[in-house]
């Protein structure tokens, strides 16, 4: 009996259970998506202190959360890489790292417009932000590494080194910046006790979470797909180069 | 003498004689701190305050520059292969790298930093602190960043791409060494910022060779 991790290390089931799957999530994506988007405009009450800002925070909290999540991802492949060197895992690397920068970068950018009115500044040297904008050079940085190494089997196995390195890092870089004060409130949802949010607005906010990381896995499986199409094309592109050598050795014989 | 040893005194050997390197990185070092000044104001009051910054952050960025021909030099000329066939594990091989870069750069930019606080007007009683942060902080820098020289060896624009991989990992570096300072005026006292900046640099020690060595593995194979 096979696990399923063991049948998606075929790419030809990859890519047949990934072409079943996709459309649905992405459907599912863009509808609650859409929902969530009505509930945050619509079918919310402004925030008693921060007024109609507070709507940035339905863009803000699921983008951040993917930002992190797909950290967790790329580690995870970049373990299974190095550990079990299984096929898929470093596609899914390659595959989520641009797709996780441009959620940070959009985390970065949604909490730096709604910190103009609420706090009165774009940027503090804050915790939170420092932590978010270094994770967002950790992206960069893995981005820039994979693309500067010709021999792709090579920079998978490198990029996979800094993603781990990364992951023993990004806690010690959190808590450190985390030493100082921080403007930026703590956990609200997940912590002991319940959570702090009033109802009105959280239900929008998990709607828009959730739709978000389904927006991700549509993404991530788009991309992961087009990775493997692109290996095969080059694969083939590289067969059809030794074939013709083969045969113009073959003429001048 | 033990291989481990004697690959460290080699690679410093290799420093003195090759010449270049140190005298680079300590005119870096001198040149980043003397542009400062003429860019921000020449306040004394301003530059005393933050002395101590710019000599952190412009030491992190002079030994930066060394940090390519940390395993570069050898790989190129063979080396390197030689090395990671011998007796020596992997992992001793980058931590004796890395220990003769940090005797080589680390120690000569920490000694050249209270001179340069001068030229800041840096407050007397920061000196022995300042000094102390660099010579417990820089051996985090050294084995850091050869966890960047192995991952860029065979990388195009390695130069550049080094500080992108790098600069980000030291920035706890950086944070507790200025807690530490900071400290000073505080209540708290200055011992757990400089413990836990003790911690970042052992963990530094041990966890670097381990991840440079994954990474010279892959490129010598």
């Amino acid at each position: 009996m096979q696990t399923i991790t063991q049948r998606l290390a075929n790419p030809t089931q990859f890519m047949q259970l990934s072409a079943r799957i996709l459309p649905w999530v992405a459907g599912a994506a863009a509808a609650i998506i859409a929902y969530g988007l009505y509930l945050s405009f619509f079918d919310s009450p402004p925030d008693y202190q921060q007024g109609e800002t507070v709507r940035i925070m339905y863009i803000h909290v699921p983008s951040a959360w993917v930002a992190m999540a797909a950290y967790a991802l790329i580690a995870i492949s970049a373990f299974g890489l190095l550990v079990f060197r299984h096929p898929l895992a470093d596609v899914s690397a390659k595959a989520a790292a641009p797709i996780g920068a441009v959620f940070t970068f959009l985390a970065l950018v949604t909490g730096s417009l709604w910190g103009r009115p609420t706090w009165g500044t774009y940027w503090v040297w804050d915790a939170r932000l420092t932590s978010v904008l270094i994770l967002f050079f950790l992206y960069l940085g893995l981005i820039a590494l994979r693309s500067s190494i010709e021999d792709e089997t090579l920079a998978s196995k490198l990029t996979a080194i800094l993603a781990l390195v990364g992951v023993v890092m990004l806690p010690i870089i959190k808590f450190s910046v985390e030493f100082g004060n921080t403007l930026h409130q703590g956990a609200s949802i997940l912590r002991a006790g319940g959570s702090t949010i009033d109802p009105a607005i959280e239900l929008p906010l998990l709607v828009m979470a959730l739709g978000f990381t389904l927006m991700f896995v549509a993404l991530h499986l788009k991309a992961m797909r087009n990775e493997v199409l692109r290996r095969r094309v080059k694969a083939l592109q590289m067969a059809e180069v030794e074939r013709a050598q083969a045969g113009r050795l073959a003429a001048a014989e | 003498m033990s291989a481990f040893a004697m690959l460290v005194a080699r690679d410093l050997r290799l420093s003195v004689r090759q010449g270049g390197a140190l005298g680079t990185a300590l005119g870096f070092y001198m040149i980043v701190v003397t542009l400062l000044p003429l860019g921000l104001g020449a306040d004394l009051n301003l530059l005393s305050r933050i002395a101590p910054g710019v000599l952190w952050i412009a030491l992190l960025l002079s030994a930066l520059l060394s940090l390519p021909r940390m395993f570069g030099a050898d790989y190129e000329d063979g080396s390197l292969d030689l090395l990671a066939t011998g007796p020596l594990p992997l992992e001793l091989v980058a931590a004796a790298k890395a220990l003769a870069h940090w005797i080589a750069t680390g120690i000569p930019l920490t000694l050249l930093a209270p001179v340069l606080g001068i030229l800041l007007n840096l407050e007397i009683g920061t000196y022995p602190v300042l000094v102390a942060t660099m010579v417990v902080g820089t051996p985090a820098v050294s084995f850091i960043g050869a966890v960047g020289a192995a991952l860029t060896l065979r990388a195009h624009r390695g130069g550049l791409l080094i500080a992108l991989l790098v600069l980000p990992l030291y920035v706890p570096t950086l944070i507790f060494g200025m807690a530490v300072i900071g400290a000073l005026l505080g209540p708290g006292g200055v011992w757990s910022p400089f413990l836990i900046l003790t911690a970042i640099s052992l963990m530094a020690v041990i966890l670097g060779p381990i991840a440079a060595a994954a990474a010279l593995r892959a490129q010598m194979q």
